[in-house]
């Protein structure tokens, strides 16, 4: 019995060879290969790059191989690394391995080694089914589901017990139809659509507080659950706010086009509906303010601190879930605070302090101060470290942007509807 | 041949194989040390080291049962089994080869359960990266298993070992072939893509036949399936090239949107140079890519720069005529959608001839192009955003391009893999495109928290963007970027300001203040980085600035980095003359440290020396004397040549005298200043998006992005024939029926009910459309869908198709409001219905318009608040003005209404999706049945067959519009053809309502599938204006439903028809009594007996509407039973009556048999029973359709 090694074959143009998934301290604890296979040996290319890097995200997502190329994405401290031999969009395959990565976020709840070994059939059946030959095939979530079902808790215990699998028994018909994104046949009891349209400040503001660059992003994450085959038009009360957005494939771009209208029949479950972004000319306000104060002294190894964060634009909303994250500089040994509200927690290997101060009252502004130590004979740092702020604001979306209404079409029952609005803090980072 | 003998062969040799391969495996240890199949060499000895004993342990098992056997085993074997035994229980370290048996029996047992658990680890281990392949002969036998997870989980692994186990891989091939043929096409494509991700180069001839078939599968899915074998089949065997583009040809003539994004690919990869496939599906393509599958979104649009490229002119060659935006205007609005085909082909005339004088006019397929590929831009997937973006980065007039910039601003907001490599196309674009970035300057301001690639990249970016209007902020920014704690960033930042400072002068001063305040910064890396680029700076305008070469002379004593000690040399030999005391006192220092230097710094050191020496020789004669003898004896070699030639130049010897003379001017030449380029500079060159790119290097498979054409190539070549397609085999018969009947109306809105949905979107885009032709394929739209909602098979309708029907179902549900309404309010909406009936597949603007209307009338419904009565009241407005263009198509199509009766209008109704049964269609269909009742009674006085032979439904072949008055019709008459037997007989009727006489009509340039004939008909020599002829043609189909292609000629001009049958005209009836079907039914069962549950339509209880039913799906008779039965009046007998009609197929003469049995409440069932499995599948489609509705 020979083995014949495809050498005499030249090497094919293909997408994506093969993928292997890395954990953090550098093990492959998977790899499915699309074609003919590849040493794992390749991806020592790659731990070469992970060693240089000091942050897991600074390894480079494209590297170069003498006779491969391996493109990388780090997600939930993961490392997808996927093989390729030829020329590809690198973007597309980026953006194909993020999508894997949500497939298994979608079926497991989470997407880290752990979860991925126990299920490491099911997600070998979704590795199969979403490549064919390295070109992807079935990426929706609900064709997927149509051929390999979720595993919960009751089923993998039925599962056990009878023997019985969680590859649907049923032929995927929905990678036939010309809504993919939906499966025929839903049925639910109550019928529901909720839609959160949830918006993100994205700002850096100067030592003096001025604005350097504020916007705002936008997004609706929608969960239907409807019976049968809803068509859904929502609309907005000033759709002239939005500036530019893209849609999920299921949105009937030329309506939006002419009437500014979002028109669409939903995928079953949760989805992301749009991403928008705010015109820039609408000046964007920021619903908080903070006045800090930190330096480090020459002399004596030592450095003060000292923290306010009050509301500033609020439109008559809590505050909620504030948080202030500074990353030290590595010189500082440890930090000697008070705090007036909340309380912080700093990490003395990653040189991270956390405040967490929760709701914000205006009549009592919370503030943290105290002393930083130093390392001794350590020279002064020069750049003051930055802050970032995590906040949320239920209901209200703070770009103004309201959905006027939701009306369904195509199916006879009332469903139960709902809007929530939330504004958080995007990558808010303030400069000291 | 030999293949397939061997093949053939294969499953008897098959048994003996799969036994003797045990012993096979234990000797075929060479296999474990293939480095492909063990990854991890600790495991493999561990692996061959249990091996032999472990087989052993089962034979034993198998034997006898409990532990004996081992009797000639010595003791130390005896012992490790002892341990083998003990530890399968407890550890599972020592359990791992154990399990391999356990997993060889399990495999062998009979429950699915325990083989799915077995396969379940075996996946599992080759997850892992473990070897599993001596488990192959256990797996590959369960490859025809039941359980669906078990089969799935064989073919998983299947195509990961098949290639090293050809020959037992072999076994399995038979079962993918059964599956070929499998009536469902899931499992068909299932079966192929599985036969063709096997890569046994042995099986290339069987992967050939079956992409080969797979490709006219009437499953768009199973085409979808083949387009994605053929890159697999020619990676595994080149040669079949010629083969495989063929079959890519003909998928790329395909309709839907399912296939188009994997042909596009096949093509790519298969034959990426044949650009001239492209030509005819070039607009079909730009008109599908919105509906294609994301990822084939993204190759098609890659595809399409490429021929652009060669196809198109520059848009932007003529830079003075800078009208683009009067162009753009014209082009951009959606009418020249209406324009007509002839203006279109005056134009492209036009543009290609007057290219080089003329302002340069853009050809209207270039147009096409950008306008289809704009929306995408909205996609929430990134690959194809950055699709779009290249594509109008590279081909779109300059004016234009800025639309992408919004779009890729919006994907830095995505994960950072991604925002590194459009951040890597961004720097290429704002290099060569600065104006479209510069709003967007702020978001690409820099966050401590970015990782340091991105940080680099927005440096970069910022960089370009920078000009006299924004340095100044931007300079802001970088110095808050100086004091950040990532020292490369930093690094990069200061490299940055001195770009900054060399593009734009009026900031150059600020900039080397600055530079030279970070002189003194604490860290060794940035002041380092600064000298350097100090020293660049300085290069320009030396004479200004002697007191910052005396501040950076004094830094020689502090700054160790390397690069920046030999900058400092180096300024400091250059500029000698404006520091005439420092220079030499530099030199003396640096003399004395010159062994500890790096070699560089050497360099620079010889380089300062020389200088000097020739314009301070008094001064520092002796010292370079001694630095050069330093050099002579240094380890470098290049530094002792440096030494050796510079005292052969600068110290006058008698042998040299010539050079030495001109020394001075050789090492005092004035340098001219660097350019600080970005690296990013004609990075263009590559196609942006693409791995070349981003790596700046040719990567393996790269196509070249071609330069613009000198003149633009024939146009011409993209005008398809607007064929106007035949009837789908599936299309619901009554429907059909009636339109024989009134011929003698103008017949233009049934005829155009058969061209196909993709084919109006192409009459759209060759802006033929008139609002006929339009109208017509709205209704054929909407007779494919309610197909599609029953067998879920076709998915050809687009996603507007989807819409309308949405609409429909809306209005129903409008229909009660509207009632209690004002009368005028009512009255409008049904003028609005009644003109969606007709509607035609509008262009865009006008879908848009009555889109609104829809809405307005929604709103004005529904309880509106202030807000929404305002926006209401824009949306009129919006809608009044969209109306114009719209107003000449619904006048036609009223007026096509009042010249139709009111039965018609059933013809217009969409046949209705299961979910809503309007009233409608009850009353429709009933009136079919009437109708149907009327031609039954008149057959019956034919004493010809016994088939109850129905009224024939005619199809449209040639339209008058695109056979400029000229039209045809045909219809299968169900005569035989007497001068072949063998063939079907077609009956076409000639209608001239052209202004002048037609002469010659004949056939010619018969395109058919293999097996096909075609018998023409004769010659119409004259066929004068208003008058109609008719003539027969005989086709043999071959018993498939395959298009015959032909061209249909006058004296003036050549019109491309095609001829599709449905399935129930490729048999004739013929008389079988009760006896004699039930024997043959006999020999018909297993694979060709097709049986469906199914609930007759209302109307379609008695045996009449049975009867008629059938017998206008298929061309069949029926079998008397019982002649009881047969003469007594259609009173219901008291049982539930069993149908059954039998025909044979033309061709090959195969029965077929059909059986209704009715059951009560309208339940029955349909068995049809056919040698051609094909043949059968169809027909119980068709016949269930026809019954159900």
């Amino acid at each position: 019995m020979t083995i014949k090694v495809n050498s005499q074959l030249k090497p094919a143009a293909e997408m994506i060879h093969s993928l292997f998934l890395v954990n953090q301290s550098g093990d492959i604890f998977l790899e499915k290969h699309w074609k003919s296979v590849i040493s794992r040996t390749v991806c020592d290319y790659f731990f070469e790059a992970k060693e240089k890097a000091v942050q897991p995200e600074n390894v480079p997502p494209v590297l170069q191989t003498p006779h491969h190329y391996l493109i990388t994405i780090y997600r939930d401290k993961l490392f997808f690394l996927s093989v390729v031999q030829t020329e590809i969009s690198p973007l597309f395959v980026i953006e194909f391995l993020h999508r894997v990565a949500d497939t298994f976020q979608d079926y497991f709840g989470e997407c880290s080694e752990s979860i991925i070994k126990d299920n490491v059939v099911t997600v070998y059946e979704l590795l199969e089914e979403m490549l064919d030959n390295g070109f992807p095939l079935a990426t929706e979530s609900n064709v997927l589901k149509e051929m390999i079902r979720p595993p919960t808790i009751l089923r993998s215990v039925v599962n056990t017990l009878t023997g019985s699998s969680n590859v649907g028994d049923t032929l995927p018909t929905g990678q036939l139809s010309n809504i993919p994104w939906r499966r025929a046949g839903v049925k639910y009891t109550n019928n529901e659509a909720y839609f959160d349209v949830i918006e993100e400040i994205d700002a850096i503001v100067d030592k003096s507080g001025t604005t350097v660059f504020a916007e705002i992003q936008g997004v609706i994450e929608a969960s239907v659950k409807l019976t049968g085959m809803p068509d859904l038009t929502l609309s907005f009360m000033n759709p002239r706010l939005l500036d530019d957005m893209s849609f999920h494939p299921c949105v009937r771009f030329k309506r939006w086009e002419a009437e500014r209208v979002l028109s669409f029949i939903p995928p079953d479950g949760n989805f992301t509906l749009m991403t928008y972004h705010v015109t820039s000319q609408n000046l964007v306000a920021l619903p908080v303010y903070v006045k800090q104060n930190i330096s480090f002294f020459e002399t004596g190894s030592c450095g003060r601190l000292d923290i306010t964060i009050g509301p500033k634009q609020t439109m008559g909303k809590t505050v909620e879930g504030l948080m202030v994250t500074v990353y030290m500089p590595k010189s500082v040994l440890s930090v000697n605070l008070t705090a007036s509200q909340g309380n912080y927690t700093y990490d003395l290997t990653s040189k991270l302090l956390v405040w967490d101060i929760g709701k914000l009252n205006p009549q009592k502004l919370p503030n943290l101060r105290g002393g930083l130590t130093m390392q001794s004979g350590a020279p002064r740092p020069e750049e003051n470290p930055a802050l970032d702020i995590n906040l949320k604001i239920q209901q209200l979306a703070i770009s103004g942007v309201k959905v006027s209404r939701l009306d369904m079409y195509g199916e006879k029952y009332k469903p139960f509807k709902g809007v929530k609005y939330l504004t958080k803090a995007g990558k808010f980072q303030v400069r000291t | 041949m030999t293949t397939m003998q061997r093949l053939l062969q294969l499953p008897v040799s098959a048994v003996n194989m799969v036994k003797t391969v045990q012993s096979q495996v234990q000797g075929g240890q060479e296999e474990d040390k293939s480095p492909v199949l063990t990854p991890d060499g600790v495991q493999q000895t561990w692996y061959s080291a249990l091996q032999p004993d472990e087989l052993r342990h089962l034979r034993s098992g198998g034997t006898g049962g409990g532990g004996g056997g081992g009797g000639g085993g010595g003791g130390r074997d005896q012992d490790e089994r002892a341990a083998l035994e003990e530890g399968g229980g407890s550890s599972s370290f020592q359990n791992q080869p154990l399990r391999h048996d356990d997993l060889k029996e399990m495999l062998d047992s009979n429950k699915d359960s325990l083989k799915l658990e077995a396969m379940k680890r075996i996946v599992a281990m080759i997850a892992r990266g473990k070897n599993a392949s001596d488990l192959f002969p256990a797996v590959v036998k369960n490859v025809a298993c039941k359980n669906i997870e078990v089969k799935k989980l064989v073919y998983v692994y299947l195509v990961r070992y098949a290639e090293e186990q050809q020959d037992l891989a072999l076994l399995s091939i038979s079962t993918f072939q059964r599956g070929l043929k499998d009536p469902n096409q899931l499992i068909r494509a299932s079966a192929l893509r599985v036969l063709s991700s096997i890569r046994v180069t042995i099986i290339v001839p069987i992967m050939m036949l079956a992409i080969k078939e797979a490709a006219s599968d009437m499953s768009p899915y199973v085409r979808k399936t083949a387009a994605h074998a053929i890159p697999k089949l020619y990676s595994l065997d080149p040669e079949q090239k010629d083969q495989l583009i063929e079959i890519i040809e003909k998928l790329l003539a395909d309709k839907t949107t399912l296939v188009a994004g994997s042909v596009v690919m096949a093509f790519e990869e298969v034959c990426p140079e044949r650009i001239d496939l492209i030509h005819k599906n070039y607009r079909k393509l730009c008109n599908l890519l919105i509906d294609v599958e994301e990822w084939g979104q993204v190759v098609i649009i890659n595809m399409l720069t490429r021929y652009a490229r060669t196809q198109f002119l520059n848009p932007n060659m003529n830079e003075s005529l800078l009208e683009e935006g009067g162009d753009k205007t014209f082009y951009g609005s959606d009418e020249d959608e209406d324009e007509d085909e002839e203006d279109d082909k005056d134009k492209k005339a036009e543009a290609a001839s007057l290219a080089k004088r003329k302002p340069y006019v853009m050809d209207p397929d270039h147009r096409l192009l950008l306008r289809n590929t704009k929306p995408l831009l909205q996609s929430r997937n990134a690959a194809v955003v950055m699709a779009v973006a290249q594509l109008y980065f590279h081909l779109a007039p300059k004016a234009e391009v800025g639309v992408i910039a919004k779009a890729l601003v919006r994907l830095l907001r995505s994960h950072s893999e991604v925002q590194f490599v459009v951040l890597q196309n961004v720097a290429t674009m704002s290099i060569k495109r600065r104006g479209m970035f510069e709003p967007y300057l702020k978001s690409f301001y820099i966050r401590s928290t970015d990782p340091t690639q991105i940080k680099i990249l927005k440096l970069e970016v910022l960089t370009n963007l920078a000009n006299e209007t924004n340095i100044s902020t931007i300079l802001r920014e970088f110095q808050t970027y100086i004091k950040s704690m990532d020292k490369d960033f930093v690094a990069a930042t200061i490299q940055a300001i001195g770009r900054c400072a060399t593009n734009i002068g009026e900031v150059r001063d600020t900039c080397l203040n600055g530079l030279v305040q970070l002189l003194s910064n604490r860290d060794e890396l940035v002041v380092a980085e600064s000298v350097v680029v100090i020293k660049k700076l300085l290069q320009m305008q030396p004479e200004k600035h002697s007191d910052i070469i005396k501040h950076m002379a004094k830094l020689t004593d502090n700054i160790q980095v390397p690069m920046a000690r030999a900058s400092i040399l180096w300024l400091i030999g250059e500029y000698c003359e404006h520091v005439p005391n420092i220079a030499p006192d530099v030199l003396r220092k640096m003399a004395k440290s010159f062994t500890n230097e790096d070699d560089i710094v050497k360099l620079q050191i010889l380089n300062l020396a020389a200088k000097l020496y020739l314009t301070n020789s008094k001064q520092t004669k002796l010292l370079t004397q001694y630095v050069l003898n330093l050099a002579k004896y240094d380890q470098n070699y290049d530094i002792r040549d440096r030494a050796r030639f510079i005292r052969q130049l600068i110290v006058p010897t008698e042998k040299c005298g010539a050079l030495s003379k001109y020394a001075k001017k050789l090492f005092l030449a004035l340098k001219p200043a660097p350019i600080l380029e970005s690296p990013f500079k004609d990075r263009d060159h590559f196609q942006l998006g693409s791995l070349s790119h981003l790596l700046n290097a040719k990567t393996g498979g790269y196509q070249e992005l071609p330069d613009w054409p000198e003149a633009a190539p024939d146009p011409s070549v993209r005008n398809v024939e607007v064929k106007e397609s035949v009837p789908e085999w599936t299309k619901c018969s009554s429907r059909e029926k009636r339109k024989e009947k009134k011929v003698e109306k103008p017949f233009y809105s049934d005829s155009e009910g058969e061209s196909g949905p993709t084919e109006s979107a192409d009459s759209e885009s060759d802006s033929v459309s008139g609002s006929e032709s339009g109208s017509g394929s709205g209704v054929s739209r909407s007779g494919s869908e309610s197909e599609a909602s029953e067998e879920g098979s076709e998915s050809e309708e687009e996603e507007e198709d989807e819409e309308e029907k949405d609409k429909k179902k809306k209005k129903k549900e409008l229909k009660k409001p509207v009632q209690e309404s004002e009368s005028e309010q009512s009255s409008e909406e049904e003028e609005r219905k009644r003109e969606r009936k007709s509607k035609p597949r509008k262009s865009a603007s006008e879908t848009e318009s009555d889109e609104e209307e829809e809405s307005e009338s929604e709103s004005s419904q529904s309880e509106s608040d202030d807000s929404d009565s305002e926006v209401e009241v824009k949306k009129k407005k919006k809608a009044a003005e969209s109306k114009p263009p719209s107003k000449p198509v619904k006048i036609e199509s009223k007026k096509e209404k009042k010249e139709m009766s009111l039965l018609d209008l059933d013809d217009f109704e969409p046949a209705p999706s299961p979910q809503v049964t309007p009233i409608n269609t009850f009353l429709s269909s009933s009136l079919a049945n009437d109708l149907e009742g009327l031609s039954l009674s008149d057959s019956v006085l034919s004493p010809a067959t016994i088939a109850p032979s129905s009224a024939l439904k005619s199809y449209e072949l040639l339209h008058r519009i695109t056979g400029e008055g000229l039209s045809v019709e045909y219809c299968f008459s169900r005569q035989p053809f007497s001068p072949d037997a063998n063939m079907v007989a077609v009956q076409m009727q000639f209608t001239n309502s052209a202004t002048s006489d037609a002469k010659n009509l004949h056939m010619v340039d018969v395109k058919l599938h293999s097996g096909m004939r075609v018998k023409e008909f004769p010659e119409i020599e004259l066929l004068p204006t208003g008058e109609t002829s008719t003539a027969v043609m005989g086709i043999d189909f071959c018993d498939s439903t395959q298009a015959a292609n032909f061209q249909l000629c006058t004296n003036t001009r050549k019109f491309f028809v095609s001829i599709q049958p449905q399935v129930g005209e490729l048999m004739r009836p013929v008389f079988l009594t009760e006896n004699e079907f039930k024997k043959e039914q006999g020999q018909l069962m297993g694979m060709n007996e097709i049986t469906e549950k199914l609930t007759l339509d209302i109307n379609c209880r008695n045996e009449h509407a049975i009867v008629q039913r059938v017998a206008t799906a298929a061309n069949l008779s029926r079998v008397p039973c019982g002649s009881d039965k047969e003469c007594s009046p259609p009173v219901p007998p008291a049982d539930h009556p069993v149908h059954r009609f039998a025909g044979r197929t033309v061709t090959s003469g195969s029965l077929v048999l059909v059986t209704v049995a009715t059951k009560e409440d309208g339940a029955a069932q349909l068995t049809v029973n056919c040698e051609k499995m094909v043949i059968g599948t169809m027909l119980v489609k068709d016949i269930l359709l026809a019954l159900t509705q």
